[in-house]
Parts: C-alpha cells; sequence; structure tokens
C-alpha cells in the first residue's frame, strides 16, 4: 500500500464518458499570476518533499554514512556490494516468486467480474463490496489475522487441511512455504482490486459484439474466451504490471507476518523490506539508498514495458 | 440467495461461484470477528471454535490497556485528517491551474509533476526522514502528516475532473464580470466535488493503512498510528490471538466504514485512474 499514491501507468482506457473530445483551453487574461498562485502549494511541497529528495536519494547511493550520520563520496562502492549481496539476489527471487503466484489473482477476477457482468445478474454491488473489502483493510490488521490462520498449531488452515488428511506445516516459520503463504494473502488482497479495474474494461466493450455473437450462435463461455477476454489485454496487462510492482513493494506482510528473527525472512524479505532493514534499522543510508535507486529502475523499466508492450499487442477493439 | 416470488433467481451458478469466492474473501474477517470474542483458550482448542462460548468483551479493555491505544487512534485519525485536507484542496487549485489555464513553462512542469507519480515512494524516505529531523519533528504528530499533504497524483487526477467540466458555465460567469477567483471556489470547486471525494476516500485509506513512514519517524508509543501500534501489540500478545484479532478489528473497522459508504466514489476513482487502492 502505498501512502503517496503512485499511479504507475496511464489510466485505464474506461467508459466512454472518460474519452471526450479534447477541448481546447479557454483564453485567460492574466492566467501567469492566478496560475502561480494556484500551483505554489503543491509545487513547493513536492519540490521540498519528493523531487529534490529523489535527487538525494540518487546522490547518497554513491556514498559511504558513518555511524554518526556523516557520509563521504564512495563512488560505485554500495552498487558494488549490491550486486554481490545475497540478500538482494534473494529479495529479487522472492519478489519475482511473489509475482508469480500472485498472477493467479488476473484470471480469478477475470472470471470474477466477467461472471458480475452478466445481464440481469443481481447482488453486484454486495459482492463487489465483500470482494473489495481486503483492498481497503489495514494491511498491518490483515497481517495479523492471517497470521493466526496459518499457525502451525492452532490455525484454521492445517486444521481444514488436517480434515482431508494432510498434515500442514508451520507455515510462517519454515522458509520452505512462509513465501507461499504471503502471496496467498498477496492473491486474497488483489483480487478486489483487479476487479474494479476488469469491470469497468468490460463495462467499455460495445454490446453488440455480444449480440452479434449470440446471433452466429456463440454460448456464453464461447464469448467469454472469444469477445470478453481478448478486448480486456489492455486491462490484463495494466493489472499484470501492477502485481509485480506491488510485489516489489511488499513490506507490511512480510515484516508482521514473518519478521526478522525468523529463520523464514531471508526466504521472504523483498526489496523494501531490504531497504527498511538497513536504511532505519541498521543506519547504513548509503546502502539503503543504493537499494532505493534500484527500486526506482526497477518500477521504471516495468512502466516503460507497460507503453512499449501495449503498443505492439493489444486489442483496442 | 433469497428467491423473488416472482422470478427464478438468473444465472444459478454464477452465483454459486461468487459466493464461494466470497466466503474466501470475507473468512479472515468473520474469524477475526469470533476470535475476538473468545477466551484465550478457546482460541488454541482443537478443534477450533467457531463461535465463542459466551462473548470476551475483556479482550477490548486488555487492547486498550496494553497500548495507549485510544491515543493511536487520534493519531491516525489526525494524521488522515490533514493528509487527506492537503491532499485534496492543494491538489484541487494545482489541478485547476492546469485544466483551465494557460502559462508559460506549463508543459514543462505538468511533466515534472507526471514524472514524479511515477517514483516509488520509498525514495523519498531517506530524505524526508532528514528534513523531519532537522525541523525537530522526529516522535510528532506532524511528522506523520507533513510530507503525506502533497500529491503529484492527486494533482493529476483532479486535473482530468476538471477538464471534463463544461467551458460554457465558466464563460458565462466571465462575462458577468467574475474573476477567475470566484470562477474557481464559486463554481468550479463544487462541480469538480466528485473528483474531489474520489481522491479523499483513496487518500484516506492510504493514509489510515500507512505503516512504513510512521515506523521510520516515530518510536515513541504515544506518537505512533495504530498501523506501529498493532506491530508493538504483536510484540507484547505474540500468542494471545483474542487480543491481537480485537485490536485488528478495532484499527481496521474506521476506514471500513469509509469505504462501505463512499464506495461508488472510491470505485469510481480507481477505475479512472488506475491506480493502487
Amino acid at each position: 500500500m502505498t501512502s503517496s499514491g503512485t499511479a504507475t501507468a496511464p489510466a485505464e482506457p474506461v467508459a466512454e464518458e472518460m474519452v471526450r473530445r479534447r477541448r481546447p483551453r479557454p483564453p485567460t487574461q492574466d492566467s501567469g499570476w492566478w496560475a502561480a498562485l494556484l500551483l505554489l502549494p503543491a509545487a513547493a511541497g513536492l519540490a521540498i518533499f519528493e523531487i529534490w529528495p529523489t535527487f538525494q536519494t540518487i546522490y547518497y547511493s554513491f556514498t559511504s554514512w558513518g555511524a554518526f550520520g556523516g557520509h563521504v563520496w564512495s563512488g560505485l562502492e554500495n552498487y558494488r556490494t549490491l550486486i554481490a549481496d545475497s540478500d538482494v539476489f534473494h529479495a529479487i527471487v522472492n519478489t519475482a516468486i511473489i509475482s508469480a503466484i500472485s498472477m493467479l489473482a488476473v484470471p480469478l477476477s477475470i472470471v470474477v467480474a466477467a461472471l458480475m457482468s452478466l445481464p440481469g445478474m443481481r447482488g453486484v454491488t454486495i459482492y463487489r463490496t465483500l470482494y473489495f473489502l481486503p483492498v481497503v483493510t489495514l494491511p498491518a490488521a490483515v497481517a495479523l489475522t492471517w497470521k493466526y490462520l496459518f499457525n502451525g498449531d492452532y490455525g484454521l488452515i492445517n486444521w481444514l487441511l488436517s480434515k482431508v488428511g494432510v498434515d500442514g506445516p508451520h507455515w510462517l516459520s519454515d522458509p520452505a512455504t512462509a513465501i507461499f503463504a504471503i502471496s496467498i494473502v498477496g492473491v486474497w488482497g488483489s483480487i478486489g482490486y483487479n476487479m474494479v479495474i476488469f469491470l469497468s474494461g468490460i463495462h467499455g466493450i460495445p454490446l453488440d459484439y455480444y449480440e452479434a455473437a449470440e446471433l452466429d450462435g456463440a454460448g456464453r463461455v464461447s464469448q467469454f474466451f472469444h469477445i470478453t477476454v481478448p478486448l480486456l489485454t489492455p486491462s490484463i496487462f495494466f493489472v499484470t504490471v501492477i502485481t509485480v510492482i506491488n510485489s516489489l513493494q511488499a513490506f507490511d506482510l512480510v515484516y508482521l507476518m514473518v519478521g526478522q528473527t525468523s529463520p523464514a525472512i531471508t526466504r521472504t524479505e523483498t526489496l523494501v523490506y531490504l531497504f527498511y532493514q538497513r536504511g532505519f534499522a541498521e543506519h547504513d543510508g548509503g546502502y539503503a539508498a543504493a537499494v532505493g535507486v534500484l527500486l526506482l529502475l526497477a518500477t521504471l523499466i516495468l512502466t516503460a514495458a507497460q507503453f512499449r508492450l501495449q503498443r505492439r499487442w493489444v486489442h483496442y477493439g | 440467495m433469497a428467491e423473488s416470488s416472482k422470478r427464478r433467481v438468473r444465472h444459478p451458478i454464477a452465483h454459486l461461484v461468487l459466493c464461494v469466492g466470497a466466503i474466501f474473501m470475507v473468512g479472515p474477517f468473520l474469524w477475526q470477528l469470533s476470535t475476538s470474542l473468545q477466551t484465550f483458550g478457546e482460541s488454541v482448542s482443537v478443534p477450533p471454535t467457531f463461535v465463542p462460548h459466551s462473548l470476551q468483551w475483556s479482550n477490548l479493555s486488555t487492547v486498550f490497556g496494553a497500548l495507549p491505544f485510544g491515543r493511536e487512534l487520534l493519531n491516525t485519525t489526525a494524521m488522515t485528517i490533514a493528509r487527506t485536507v492537503g491532499q485534496v484542496l492543494f491538489s484541487a487549485l494545482a489541478g485547476f491551474a492546469f485544466a483551465r489555464m494557460r502559462f508559460r513553462g506549463q508543459g514543462v512542469l505538468f511533466a515534472v509533476f507526471l514524472s514524479v507519480t511515477m517514483v516509488p515512494y520509498q525514495v523519498f524516505l531517506l530524505p524526508q526522514y532528514q528534513i523531519m529531523q532537522r525541523l525537530g519533528l522526529l516522535n510528532t504528530l506532524v511528522a506523520l502528516f507533513l510530507p503525506g499533504m502533497f500529491s503529484a497524483f492527486g494533482t493529476f487526477l483532479l486535473r482530468q475532473f476538471f477538464r471534463q467540466l463544461p467551458l460554457e458555465i465558466e464563460e458565462a460567469a466571465r462575462i458577468d464580470g467574475a474573476n477567475i477567483g470566484q470562477i474557481f471556489w464559486r463554481i468550479m470547486l463544487p462541480m469538480a466535488a466528485p473528483g474531489m471525494i474520489a481522491l479523499g476516500v483513496l487518500v484516506v485509506i492510504w493514509s489510515w493503512n500507512d505503516l512504513l513512514w510512521p515506523l521510520v519517524v516515530n518510536s515513541e508509543p504515544r506518537q505512533m498510528p495504530v498501523s506501529a501500534g498493532l506491530a508493538s501489540l504483536q510484540g507484547q500478545y505474540t500468542t494471545n490471538f483474542p487480543v491481537l484479532m480485537a485490536g485488528s478489528l478495532v484499527a481496521s473497522l474506521p476506514v471500513i466504514v469509509v469505504f462501505v459508504v463512499f464506495q461508488r466514489q472510491l470505485m469510481s476513482g480507481i477505475a479512472f485512474s488506475g491506480v493502487k487502492g
């Protein structure tokens, strides 16, 4: 969950009312002063708290920090350490695993959105509320609740597994399973968000496509695979990239469900967890800044990839 | 599903699938609720307790006794209100300027705003921490909300909303001699209210749920928000599940209420911008 809300991609091709003709801007007199006045708070705030800090972080990534806050230029030293650091390697592998498992939420949420969009479907508002609830719920509370569900001795999940003859592991302390537990919570928490994106995507598909398919004798399932899914490709791309970016950003669940003292931490830590641990628990600002730059590059590459791939692969109908 | 007396339910299979999914989505919440009212013994029994024998309201008083929990809820509330008011107000001003005015350097400035939205917010944290340190604001309420009052994303979102408003009203007002300030406050702002509410709800959710920044700036329990408070509650009551669940429930309830009340605006804001909720 980002607090400053990183919009990571261009707006979705949403419902028609969003895609109006561009109007010419009204020619206003003496706009200069007014514009400056209106822009000042936002521009000043962003300059002080976001734009300048971005450059500072990039600069810090080339410095070495002493224990008492001073820092000296150290060139590529942090990056060399970074490349050789097994924790960074783990974080990247963990991110890849979390992303891959979280992708399960994509087909699930497409099906959910398609079922909710059936003509004459009732109770959609209630379903939408229930499915979206995990998205808005305090991640710290979510982490504690799932930690109890996954508890090896008293957890509901292992009890349910024992009912079907499976002896469940100590999910969160076992290095082999902890990452799967976290990823399952990730899937649970992202279905609702994906659903909203897909609902608006489906809403934008012209109804006559379905009517024409109906006349040709295509059933609901065939319509789903031949109309809904292909025309949703822009949304699917968008959600896929968001899923990877969120996996990259995973922190709350790792911090609260696994934590520093667990034997499973190296198998679950992510780049943001590493950033927090090195920068604020161990006060190695230079190294943390380098991790931050890595995060920045990864995010920019993903966003750029999204733009390029969309141009090449996507049906806009 | 209640069958209406006149018609049978359409799409029974679809409802079946969606209901099974809904159980998976809501199950953890029900489990949290049930456990928060159990005794410790019930919470670690095998087979698990589904319905508490008698409701243990004492778990709540334990939570409020273990932490300055009430104070932390107030901290979270203050942090959420300040960030939301700041982001919505400043984004509305800047969004209006970008959408409706012409000035030199507009393209460049907008490109800068747009680039900022692509930077993951962890990149700002280290320098923001230093700013707070220099201002002597570590472990204060102000540190929780000050950097979070500005948002390039919000500006972008509200600019989109302002651009959709019809020009005619604005022109009519101008012909009647209204200046830009009057047009903005009296006409544009009320018309952009849906967009501002959508942004507001998003910011409320992000602020309420934020954990990383509070961990970084405020280690003092009385200055923590409730998200960080839950982390320390877990430190104290590692396996006292009823207490942990009671804390989780109380800490997450307010934002769930906000979500249920404003869900339409929230969904439209998310669909419109494609942003993480």
